[in-house]
């Protein structure tokens, strides 16, 4: 039984196509053609490339709880710094000897502060794997302490939104304390290598682009299957008539919070994709803002296509790049206009606009 | 305290807080629901005030009132919606219903037509009577879920029962308010409940609609309990065998609908002085 919800799945065929196309030409290419023609990517364009596929996981993972079932999380930007943390932290002790202060353990900031061992939390980040676990673990399980206590008592609406906020506002402001040990105001940076791969190298810079490419389109293609099953269609329900759907025997706030959960590891792994192609990672990730932006991209691009959050959020970024590029000083004046004229013209985003004009031609 | 006191117990059969599920429901003293000595307030206004009430297994009641007699926080209390501020609620002998959330409640077989028609607006006539349908409905069922023969045979039957079989792929936000009500309808049959509280089903149908819906709410008790909150005297009369009359969050009287609406204290509340 074909759900309703996908009739109009032809443009998120369209978008999974342009990925897969970006995915795969961009490292063709650049083993292809030398370095000076004009076929080749340059450096700056790979990890920007690569910056956008992380944001359009995350904006993925924020239209599945958002977008169907309604839980506005104004918090997850937590998440994806929470994901990125924990990569850093395996980057961090990557680095060894190679620190200013060559000291084999303590990564450069905590010798700095005259820490003398290592902090519990920080072991285990020396394996790939440990940290990979950690990357999904982590947001997963604060969005579940979180889910539980919030969902369990019944906070829904504006109320949790503003909560969420304020997770995500705490997490930074306890991130920049020195104390906390992830390197405070500075975060972590001066990576060397991943896996044993100089991170600067052209072939991980493209490795880490094909594998942001490809995990967006498994989660995409996960999302769509999880949101076609009758969990889905629970989930919407839940959106549209919460009450309703206890008084159908379903425990409301055991789906919402294992769809939380899931999304919060999504984001996760969008963070720990996105730290080593920018090579930090520090508190400001945390920052609300970062958090408002992950909502204007789904709000954009359309909740509840999965295929509108991904648009969304390279739309706006790469508008970003762009006009930060040519005058900073509008960049946020131009994305509250755009916010507020997508919110009154177009409520169901691009992905709205392209489903009507579907529509209309059929 | 309140003193519960349950049709003439023997005592070890009354095992309050222990859930107990499909097929454990003692309905041997003939009752399957029993409400005693309920009262809720809100703000200061007693919506029902020391109510007591029984249902037995297989009737269909009626439940009339003017407005604000409490009728719909009766429904409230029984499905777990709003908690009593006293007395004692049961299903069965021994099912205590003010231990249990709302999901435990519809699980153990009381299902609930709302006011006003609840159906869910984006997903197709099919899907709202598939998510209704009797199942586990946990996370990772309801995630693996597939739907077997039998049970697409079941909501064809249902559909044809609610006479919506042509329209099944229609989403659900764009029948008419007619249809929306039969498909709560539906939607009750297609979690089997042991009672059914059905709230105004006939709130603004046309004539042959109201009488299409006493003919389907005839047709199916017997097997189950209804509870039907109505405020069209024509259909009350045409499907109920007993009425309750609330007044003011209490039962006034009880009796065939000839025998209530010509008792005086009746005609008082509704008419006036």
């Amino acid at each position: 039984m074909k759900s309703l919800l996908f009739s109009h799945d032809k443009t998120g065929a369209v978008v999974l196509a342009l990925i897969a196309g970006v995915t795969l030409i961009v490292p063709l290419f650049n083993l292809i053609f030398p370095v000076d023609s004009p076929l080749h990517f340059s450096a700056y364009t790979v990890s920007l490339l690569g910056k956008y596929l992380t944001f359009a996981l995350v904006g993925l993972s924020l239209d599945l709880v958002w977008g169907y079932c309604g839980i506005l999380v104004l918090g997850q930007g937590a998440f994806f710094a929470l994901g990125g943390y924990a990569m850093g932290m395996y980057l961090m002790r990557q680095i060894g000897t190679r620190g200013v202060y060559a000291d084999p353990l303590l990564p450069d900031f905590m010798v700095f502060l005259n820490w003398k061992e290592l902090p519990w939390y920080w072991f285990g980040f020396d394996h790939f794997w440990f940290a990979m676990l950690m990357v999904m673990l982590v947001p997963g399980l604060l969005a579940f302490v979180f889910g539980w206590l919030a969902f369990r008592s019944r906070v829904t609406g504006v109320y949790l939104s503003i909560i969420t906020q304020a997770l995500t506002y705490a997490l930074m402001l306890a991130f920049f304390r020195n104390e906390m040990g992830f390197g405070g105001n500075n975060g972590l940076t001066d990576f060397k290598d991943i896996l044993g791969f100089n991170i600067q190298s052209e072939a991980v810079r493209l490795t880490l682009l094909f594998l942001s490419g490809s995990i967006l389109i498994a989660a995409f293609l996960f999302s769509r299957w999880l949101v076609n099953t009758k969990l889905g269609r629970v989930v919407t329900a839940i959106r549209d008539q919460e009450s309703r759907v206890r008084f159908l025997g379903y425990r409301v706030e055991m789906f919402k919070l294992w769809l939380f959960v899931f999304s919060a590891m999504l984001a996760g792994i969008a963070g720990a994709l996105y730290v080593p192609q920018v090579g930090i990672i520090n508190p400001s990730e945390f920052s609300p803002l970062n958090s408002l932006e992950i909502v204007v991209w789904v709000a954009m691009g359309g909740r509840g296509s999965l295929y509108g959050a991904i648009i969304g959020a390279v739309l706006v970024n790469f508008s970003k790049t762009v006009l930060t590029g040519l005058m900073p000083e509008i960049w946020l004046f131009s994305l509250g206009a755009a916010f507020i004229l997508v919110t009154v013209l177009l409520p169901d985003g691009i992905a709205g606009l392209l489903r009507k004009r579907r529509e209309a031609e059929a | 305290m309140i003193d519960i006191t349950l049709e003439p117990a023997n005592d070890e059969s009354v095992k309050v807080g222990r859930p107990f599920y499909e097929g454990e429901i003692d309905t041997t003293h003939g009752p399957i629901l029993y409400l005693e000595d309920v009262s809720v307030s809100f703000d200061g206004f007693r919506a029902l005030n020391k109510l007591s009430l029984y249902i037995d297994d297989g009737e269909l009641r009626c439940l009339i009132g003017p407005n604000g007699a409490g009728k719909t926080t009766l429904m409230d209390v029984i499905t777990g919606k709003t908690r009593p501020d006293t007395g004692a609620v049961f299903f069965g002998q021994t099912i205590d219903l003010l231990k249990m959330d709302e999901a435990s409640i519809a699980e153990a077989g009381i299902c609930r037509k709302f006011q006003k028609p609840s159906v869910f607006e984006q997903l197709s006539v099919f899907e709202n009577l598939e998510l209704a349908l009797k199942a586990n409905k946990k996370v990772w069922s309801t995630l693996l879920y597939r739907l077997n023969s039998e049970e697409l045979d079941k909501i064809d039957h249902v559909l044809k029962t609610i006479g919506l079989s042509e329209l099944n792929r229609q989403r659900a936000g764009a029948l008419s308010h007619g249809q929306k009500q039969w498909l709560e309808i539906g939607m009750l049959l297609m979690q089997e409940p042991k009672v059914m509280l059905v709230d105004e089903p006939v709130a603004g149908m046309t004539h042959q609609e109201i009488d299409r819906t006493a003919e389907l709410l005839s047709s199916l008790k017997g097997e189950r309990s209804i509870v039907v909150v109505e405020h069209d005297m024509e259909f009350v009369r045409s499907i109920a065998n007993k009425v309750t009359v609330l007044h003011e969050g209490s039962v006034l009287t009880e009796g065939t609908m000839d025998e209530v609406q010509n008792d005086p204290r009746v005609i008082q509340v509704y008419l006036g002085e």
